[in-house]
């Protein structure tokens, strides 16, 4: 039986625009089928704005690859009509090990907060998260929405035309040539699109490999994530275990720099590597073996005119922390309602160089954070290693240190603070987590959860203050949502959007993240934040 | 906002001084790098405060340069 990440998931069709003349013009094309590019068209698809996906393959991702996608991550994929499906097939956990020689140093609990319809994480191969992907833009299709996607097909080459991108594709049956209004490059870290357009991309680059293993078995160890420094089966090295969905466990070993590569993916070198560190008692069998190193860097802009970057193409981690796929989800949520409102004719295209600076400053929070996670791992001179061991063997006896153990620090949205769609807090009385530029936390309501009630329209919450009619600016529609909040009852609503006020409104972004905050209501400063939030004010 | 003290501070220096090297005693390089590295980072948590702890890498780092 094939493996579903063997198994061809949109063959290769001819479409009606290969060889057509004049030359077919799309509205967004967008290149990469991985997790980035099929959210980013489906976002665009539910909003009735067509999008074109061409990967030069026609399957999900190879391996497991990306597992671990945090709460947020989850929230935008509701959004999208299929969280359901992921967090019922994905694994839900919340205890982490930390392991340091041989002994456990360090526990935690990411101890979810109440109220919130979604876990901290879930694990799930990302063959199973691109496949409830296709899966959902197959059914938009089905309905009618305008998406499509082109498997084997190739981009050869691309050129900005000023008012429109156009390409040249390889199929199966030779080339032929698309225009696109705007193109969305989710082409991953190696992005051709970036290297035909001759685009910086620079950073720093981390000397290391990691051996990263999918291994099947019956094994005892809890759902949680077990992490080494210094591990017996892995001297002066680290190591990550973590369970995945169908008892696939994801090893990671940390190997050093000079390696041969090939070598050390044999099964012949794999095999007594996990046996040290699972025991020589433990069946398994190897799914996948994969060797990589990484980077830490990002391109100077994300938005070129026309052509749009985003994901791994735009920006890369290293792994700890799981900030790769899921910051590249929270572009595609960045972005698409942004080039929505642009393509309607209801923002200028300036609009879009908020995504630039928003999303430039999630990838330099990711950056950070895991640069800083991969210097705590894998300590790059001997001081760093003599103060690293010295956190790790007092974090075993002093709960001071344990805030300094540093094996990746996991994936949190972004708080665009300072973003120039956001107006002044005027209600500074309220909540910091919920100050403009933040995503808005979920809560739980009488009947629901707030977050699925939010998104795709702007929205004005309004708590314990009448709203009004639905409004438009123009042309931009604002849909009121009125809750009434008792702080007795409702705590979580009361701390996470009142603070010490007695009401709140919101003008929440189609993103779900908050654009502005006032005490009550008044019609000309939401209209002046909403032009504001759309690049007109 | 306090600020560090570069002032004489310690009640009876030679007797703090003569912990520290006591502390060491027995020890080798390595086991003695590891003491230092904690030694500092107990202290640093007891601080607590970040520009406290700045000023004190300054003045260690101005005390390596020549006068």
């Amino acid at each position: 039986m094939n493996k579903i990440f063997e198994t061809p998931l949109y063959p290769y069709t001819r479409s009606p625009d290969q060889g057509c003349t004049p030359v077919a013009r799309r509205r967004v094309v967008i290149v990469g089928a991985g997790p980035v590019g099929l959210a980013a068209a489906i976002d665009l698809a539910q909003q009735g704005i067509e999008a074109v996906v061409l990967d030069d393959n026609d399957k999900v991702s190879f391996g497991s690859r990306a597992i671990c996608f945090a709460k947020r991550q989850l929230e935008i994929l509701d959004r999208l009509g299929c969280g359901q499906q992921m967090v019922d097939k994905g694994v839900v956990w919340n205890l982490g090990k930390v392991f340091f020689g041989d002994r456990k140093v360090y526990e935690f609990n990411l101890l979810p907060e109440d109220g919130h319809q979604r876990p901290a994480f879930i694990n799930l191969q990302q063959y199973y998260f691109e496949t409830y992907l296709v899966q959902r833009a197959q059914q938009l299709q089905s309905q009618g929405a305008p998406i499509e996607l082109r498997g084997q097909n190739k981009v050869l080459q691309v050129q900005d035309q000023g008012d429109h991108v156009a390409l040249r594709i390889d199929t199966p049956e030779g080339p032929y040539d698309l225009q696109a209004d705007w193109l969305i490059a989710c082409d991953g870290a190696g992005s051709p699109i970036r290297a035909m357009m001759g685009l910086d991309f620079v950073g720093r680059v981390f000397e290391d490999n990691f051996l990263i293993a999918d291994v099947i078995m019956d094994a005892e160890f809890p759902t949680e994530r077990w992490f080494w420094f210094d591990p017996p089966f892995n001297k002066g090295q680290s190591a990550l275990l973590h369970k995945q969905p169908d008892g696939v466990w994801r090893i990671d070993l940390q190997l050093g720099w000079d390696i041969d590569k090939e070598q050390e993916k044999q099964p012949e070198r794999v095999i007594p590597r996990l046996k040290a560190m699972l025991g020589d008692d433990v069946n398994f069998q190897l799914e996948w073996v994969s060797i990589y190193t990484f980077q830490c860097r990002r391109m100077e802009k994300f938005r070129h005119n026309r052509v749009v970057f985003a994901g791994d193409s735009a920006h890369q981690v290293s792994p700890f922390g799981a900030r790769g796929a899921n910051s590249g989800l929270q572009d595609a949520d960045n972005l698409v309602w942004k080039l929505k409102l642009v393509i309607d004719g209801k923002a200028p295209p300036a609009l879009l160089d908020s995504y630039d600076s928003e999303r430039v400053y999630g990838a330099d929070e990711n950056i950070l954070n895991s640069s800083r996670s991969t210097d705590f791992i894998t300590p790059k001179s001997q001081q760093s290693r003599i103060f690293r061991d010295a956190v790790l063997d007092l974090s075993e006896h002093f709960a001071f240190a344990r805030p300094l153990v540093n094996s990746g620090r996991l994936s949190l949205p972004c708080t665009y603070d300072g973003s120039v769609l956001n107006s002044a807090d005027a209600l500074p009385q309220g909540p910091a987590r919920t100050r403009p530029g933040a995503p808005c936390p979920d809560v739980a309501l009488e009947n629901g959860y707030l977050l699925p009630q939010l998104g795709n329209d702007f929205v004005l919450l309004c708590i314990n203050t009448p709203a009004p009619e639905a409004l438009q600016v123009n042309g931009i529609a604002l849909r009121p949502l009125a809750l009434s909040c008792d702080p007795e009852t409702n705590t979580a609503l009361a701390q996470r959007y009142l603070g010490d006020a007695p009401a709140a409104v919101y003008l929440l972004r189609p993103d779900q993240h908050v654009a502005a905050r006032w005490p009550s209501y008044n019609e000309t400063d939401i209209c002046a934040a909403l032009l504001r939030a759309t690049a007109q004010g | 906002m306090s600020s560090l003290i570069l002032t004489p501070n310690l009640d009876r220096p030679d007797d703090v001084y003569a912990d520290l090297l006591e502390a060491h005693e027995g020890l080798d390089k390595a086991q003695s790098d590891a003491l230092n590295a904690r030694l500092i980072l107990v202290l640093a948590n007891h601080i607590g405060d970040r520009q406290i702890i700045a000023e004190a890498l300054q003045a260690a780092k101005q005390a390596g340069q020549p006068a």
